[in-house]
């Protein structure tokens, strides 16, 4: 069987929040965390709006010491910092200032890439011959591992210190790897999440695949619109969740606040076969990856109170639909409630995994459904296999107790986690 | 360049990597980047630049090797400015 897992610890920097107090607040009101951008408008991109969490220098300053901040360009890293420290210390769980390692506690924190900025910049050194002039700050701000390795120093973590990578999949991979660990016994603690540069480097492919919007240039906070009619790709956002995943027995012998309980999860691959490409998902393999996880966590279609969808704002979200459908095996009314964060926060990319998941902890913790804004018009593919009220609008206030989410990726990967309500017991 | 001014413009140069104050404060022709300021090591390689930086010198890798001290950190910054 192994050990029970349960999450004592949330974090997170999101376009529309930084810290948790703000995001819950946020995601409650339905506020948007999409805005202009004026250099996206300068570089010309066809969609110049975004999601950026807000990081002013002071806050940074609570990461980050002066030293560190000297030369600092990886905004990535930043995110990744203040969610995974913010969920450390959430848990209750002490700053490691002694001089041994804390054997029993690790990080797997995921990353799409590393510090895109920090690497022009030394790109365009080494091109003009100087790249003696780098100086120490190059390597640790773009090594793909860095995000986990500042934040296994930060902490003082002893357990494995690692960064997953499968694209829009990372941040739920992330924590079903640390799951793993902790069920399997070889951690007692993992920190986990995922976080996602910001900036034109990172969403120039995108802009290219013309899979954002370009239609919202002048209303942002319009712009991202999943499950909706008028859905027109996603907006390009950033940022970075983090959730402490702990043994049950850990949890209970240092009285720690329980948010959840992680009930178990799945990860595949479509394989690229099929309908699957590298850009689009193999439908039989979502499905199998959905009833996987529900098998793994030992619960049936009917048990799931709340799906966190994927739900980018593309075309695509019909078939996500569809595919929750048959693999829930209910349809119309009977249709669990669902949700998508990325009406708020835009498509955070690698980040998006984790930020999605602290959405849905909270959901089950404080008991409500955040509204799906820019849905008033929802899409006919969906309301026919769906009923209207499935996809709320508004915020209720609702106990729930399992809520299912799943994040999907470039590369046909996909993850889906059980996430259920802890009760004494 | 007297010795003092010297002392004073490097203390000033590795203020931000010194973790020991006490160190810093008594810095002296002996001081130790490494053993004494608790700079971390790999952030000499940033003192170097920043001393280029500030006399407008080039350090070579030889010198650099050399530069995990005080005085040798002033012998060399002479030698260059010489």
């Amino acid at each position: 069987m192994g050990n029970r897992v349960v999450i004592t610890g949330l974090g997170v920097a999101a376009p529309n929040g930084v810290g948790i107090p703000a995001f819950t607040q946020a995601i409650k009101t339905g506020t948007s965390g999409i805005r202009h951008d004026a250099q996206l408008a300068e570089l010309q991109f066809s969609c110049q709006i975004a999601g950026k969490p807000e990081v002013p220098e002071e806050l940074q300053l609570r990461y980050l010491d002066p030293l560190e901040l000297r030369n600092f360009n990886s905004n990535g890293i930043l995110y990744g910092l203040i969610a995974g420290i913010d969920a450390w210390k959430d848990a209750g769980l002490p700053t490691n200032d002694g001089t041994d390692p804390d054997w029993e506690s690790g990080v797997i924190f995921g990353a799409g890439s590393a510090g895109v900025d920090k690497l022009r910049e030394a790109i365009y050194k080494v091109d003009n011959l100087q790249v003696r002039r780098l100086g120490s700050t190059v390597v640790p701000q773009t090594m793909a591992s860095g995000i986990s390795a500042w934040l296994g120093g930060k902490l003082g973590l002893g357990n494995q210190v690692t960064t997953n990578s499968s694209a829009c999949t990372t941040g739920a991979e992330s924590v079903l790897m640390a799951y793993e660990r902790i069920k399997n016994g070889h951690a007692t603690r993992m920190l986990a999440g995922s976080t996602s540069d910001a900036g034109p480097y990172i969403w120039g492919g995108f802009d290219a695949l013309k899979v954002c919007t370009y239609k919202h240039n002048d209303s942002p906070a319009q712009g991202s619109r999943p499950m909706s009619a008028t859905a027109s790709g996603f907006v390009p956002g950033s940022g970075a969740g983090a959730l402490l995943l702990e043994s049950l027995e850990s949890a209970l012998e240092r009285g720690a606040s329980i948010y959840a309980e992680v009930l178990g999860g799945h990860v595949n691959s479509g394989g690229q076969r099929g309908d699957g490409t590298m850009t689009a998902p193999n439908s039989v393999a979502v499905q199998r990856c959905i009833t996987q996880a529900m098998a793994q966590a030992g619960i049936t279609g009917q048990e799931v109170d709340a799906i966190n969808g994927h739900l980018t704002a593309t075309g695509k979200d019909s078939l996500e639909i569809e595919n929750w459908s048959i693999a829930l095996g209910r349809a119309g009314l009977d249709f669990p409630y669902i949700n998508a964060l990325k009406g708020m926060v835009g498509h955070c990319l690698s980040g998006s995994g984790s930020i999605e998941l602290v959405a849905s902890v909270l959901q089950l913790k404080e008991g409500f459904l955040f509204p799906n804004i820019n849905c008033e018009d929802l899409h006919p593919e969906i309301s026919a296999i769906i009923d209207e009220t499935r996809v709320p609008r508004a915020l209720i206030n609702l106990d729930l107790n399992i809520i299912a989410k799943a994040s999907f990726g470039f590369g046909d990967v996909n993850a889906c986690v059980i996430l259920k309500k802890y009760i004494n017991g | 360049m007297d010795k003092e001014t010297l002392i004073a413009e490097l203390k000033a140069i590795v203020k931000p990597y010194a973790k020991d104050e006490a160190a810093l404060a008594n810095i002296n022709e002996n001081t130790d980047f490494i053993n004494d300021l608790k700079i971390n090591s790999a952030n000499l390689v940033d003192v170097i630049l920043d001393v280029e930086e500030k006399y407008n010198i080039i350090i070579d890798n030889e010198s650099m090797e050399k530069m995990v001290n005080v005085k040798a950190a002033m012998e060399i910054i002479e030698s260059k400015l010489a």
